[in-house]
């Protein structure tokens, strides 16, 4: 060791014993790295979890003003046949007062029906539908309220209700995820 | 010190001393032991905690005889054990007002450490070792409190995993990996379950570097001074193992009326309905020695904010050596320190108060000046405290102080005035 530093000190070119130091330290790296690794990713969603990643559902009996709740990778997502002054109210904001700013119409397919995850952005209860001061839900839990677009309007939550991948099939069908 | 004090005639315990000095080692920890011979009661809550978490151990390993991990039957596992299984009720019982016990014992330990300055040098690894045991419990507590699978178990986690949600970039993934899904659900549920039962014997490791950490700078006391020689101890058998005895049965009685009298009163009722995904209570609290911290958590109006002033509280603690650097230990000699310390008290009581109220109106305020003034106590006053305050005179040595002047060494055991 002595001998490798003073030689290095003076700049002189590594030794190959120095080269095997770094090499085997490196290996032994890698070989605990490659261990480690599986015992931390069993601990991601397993494979059947995964494959339940898509859900269809029937909307045909959802009234005007009504909602349903549906559950998609174990998370309640709310199904919501908006009124006219639903709409109205989701789109008479101005951008600039939201915490997170987006236009309705870049959180629904179709305006009469908005899909949003049941699970506020604050620490994940589930917001009640038609309460809170904007007429859309409201977190029990610490208080957030969030409009009739889903978006965060007051409270603790930084992030407006998250809109889930969906696509009509037919009139009546929507797959969810 | 040595083994040296260890004497014995018997050939059967020389043959194993010789191979596996076991029984010096607890001869010289549990008998010898120089112990400072003014400890009061508060001394006692080490031992009790000691106590806890066997009880815990124990009646956890009969429980998950039981219990079954899983969605669908955990719950109903619980009431089985309730009314099916022999003295299941108890055991359970036992267990979860154990929890509340074991916790009731560490913070009045934890308390004690700060009152009397056993936080200073030379025991800071002691201290720091101790909070980990801290950090340790409150993980097994939060994991336990997960398996009956109610109502509050299902959004007490969910509500503290989203926790690690508020970091940035990775938040999301970190989530995801604790859940193993998408959602509080099997997988969690399992992970939980596996680590509830590994994480008491991680603490039972703990403790023992603890102790031995506690043998090598022996026990602070009252006063506050440092061990002066011989005169300023006792042996801790049978002076002390007989105080713990006396502490382990009040102890055991005020236990026994929780168990027996209000097994439920320290819980939720809102855990006897089965944990349903889809629905949030209207109102859900942790565990009532969770609610400071989560007062804090809820007076920050910012997400990322509430989290990190949470785990701050907490490991603001590890730097309590340094923040606090008045060369004195014990309150009892420091008036200014002393009422600060009161105030931190009832503060944290205030906390405590407030985290389990709605999160509305005057609520709020309160909790948002009792979260300030407890980073204020432990940042500017404790400081500034040392710095400014003038100590008391110190007693000359601890024999000196319990025997009224005299310090003559073989006076110790007439002393006439004891108490
Ligand atoms: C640091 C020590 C421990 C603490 C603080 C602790 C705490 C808790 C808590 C708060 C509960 C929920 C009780 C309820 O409301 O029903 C619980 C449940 C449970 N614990 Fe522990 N525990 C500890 C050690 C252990 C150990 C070592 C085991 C197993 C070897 C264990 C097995 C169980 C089982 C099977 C349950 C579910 C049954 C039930 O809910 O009563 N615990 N624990
Ligand atoms: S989880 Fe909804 S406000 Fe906190």
């Amino acid at each position: 060791m002595a001998e490798t530093n003073a030689s290095g000190a003076h700049g002189a070119e590594p030794t190959r014993r120095d080269f095997l130091y770094v090499a085997a330290a490196g290996m032994g790296a890698v070989a605990v790295g490659s261990a480690v690794w599986p015992l931390i990713n069993q601990m991601n969603p397993s494979a059947d979890v995964l494959a339940l990643s898509s859900t269809e559902v029937n909307i045909g009996n959802v009234a005007v003003g009504a909602s349903i709740t549906v559950v998609w990778r174990g998370k309640p997502v709310f199904v919501r046949h908006r009124s006219d002054a639903e709409i109205k109210a989701a789109n008479d904001v101005n951008l600039a007062d939201l915490k997170d700013p987006q236009p309705d119409a870049k959180r629904v397919t179709k305006p009469e029906w908005l899909i949003v995850l049941g699970v506020c952005t604050h620490l994940g209860c589930v917001p009640l539908g038609y309460q809170g001061e904007y007429g859309g839900y409201f977190c029990p839990c610490h208080g957030s309220t969030y409009d009739t677009s889903g978006r965060i309007r007051k409270g603790p939550a930084p992030l407006n209700l998250e809109v889930p991948q969906y696509s009509f099939l037919t009139d009546t069908t929507v797959r969810i995820g | 010190m040595s083994a040296s004090t260890f004497q014995t005639n018997s050939k059967a315990i020389k043959w194993i001393e010789s191979r596996l000095p076991v029984i010096s080692f607890v001869h010289e920890s549990l008998v010898v032991y120089p112990t400072p011979k003014n400890l009061n009661y508060w001394w006692n809550f080490g031992s009790l905690a000691g106590i806890a978490l066997v009880i815990q151990i124990v009646t956890g390993i009969v429980l998950s005889m039981h219990y079954t991990p899983h969605v669908s039957l955990a719950f109903n596992s619980v009431e089985h054990i309730m009314r099916d299984v022999n003295y299941g009720w108890l055991l359970r019982y036992i267990h979860a007002n154990g929890a509340s016990m074991f916790f009731i014992v560490v913070y009045v330990h934890i308390c004690r450490g700060l009152y009397f300055g056993s936080y200073k040098a030379p025991r800071e690894i002691l201290w720091w070792l101790g909070l980990v045991i801290f950090l340790l419990m409150m993980a097994t507590a939060f994991m336990g409190y997960v398996l009956p699978w109610g109502q509050m178990s299902f959004w007490g986690a969910t509500v503290i995993t989203n926790l690690f949600s508020a970091f940035p970039v990775v938040g999301k993934s970190i989530v995801t990996w604790l859940w193993g899904g998408f959602s509080v659900d099997n997988a969690t549920l399992n992970r939980f379950y596996s680590l509830h039962f590994l994480l008491p014997f991680a603490i039972v490791g703990v403790v023992v570097v603890h102790i031995w950490a506690l043998h090598t700078t022996k026990s602070n006391n009252p006063l506050g001074i440092d061990i002066k020689g011989p005169q300023d101890t006792l042996p801790f058998h049978p002076y002390y193992t007989v105080k713990d005895m006396f502490g382990l049965g009040v102890f055991m009685t005020v236990f026994a009326l929780f168990v027996f009298f209000a097994p439920n009163y320290m819980g939720h009722p809102d855990n006897y309905i089965p944990a349903n995904p889809l629905v949030t209570p209207a109102h859900i609290v942790p565990e009532w020695y969770f609610l400071p911290y989560y007062a804090i958590l809820r007076s920050v109006p910012d997400k990322l904010g509430g989290v990190v002033l949470m785990f701050g509280s907490i490991l603001l603690m590890f730097a309590m050596p340094w923040l606090d650097f008045s060369r004195v230990r014990s309150a009892r000699f420091r008036p200014i320190f002393k009422q600060a310390y009161w105030l931190f008290v009832i503060n944290a009581v205030v906390l405590g108060y407030i985290g389990g109220q709605p999160p509305e109106g005057m609520y709020i305020i309160i909790g948002r000046i009792a979260t300030t003034y407890y980073f204020v106590h432990l940042l500017v006053l404790v400081p500034l405290i040392s710095l400014f305050e003038r100590p008391l005179p110190l007693p000359e040595s601890i024999s000196n102080a319990v025997l009224g002047g005299s310090a003559v060494p073989k006076g110790a055991a007439a002393a006439p005035e004891k108490h």
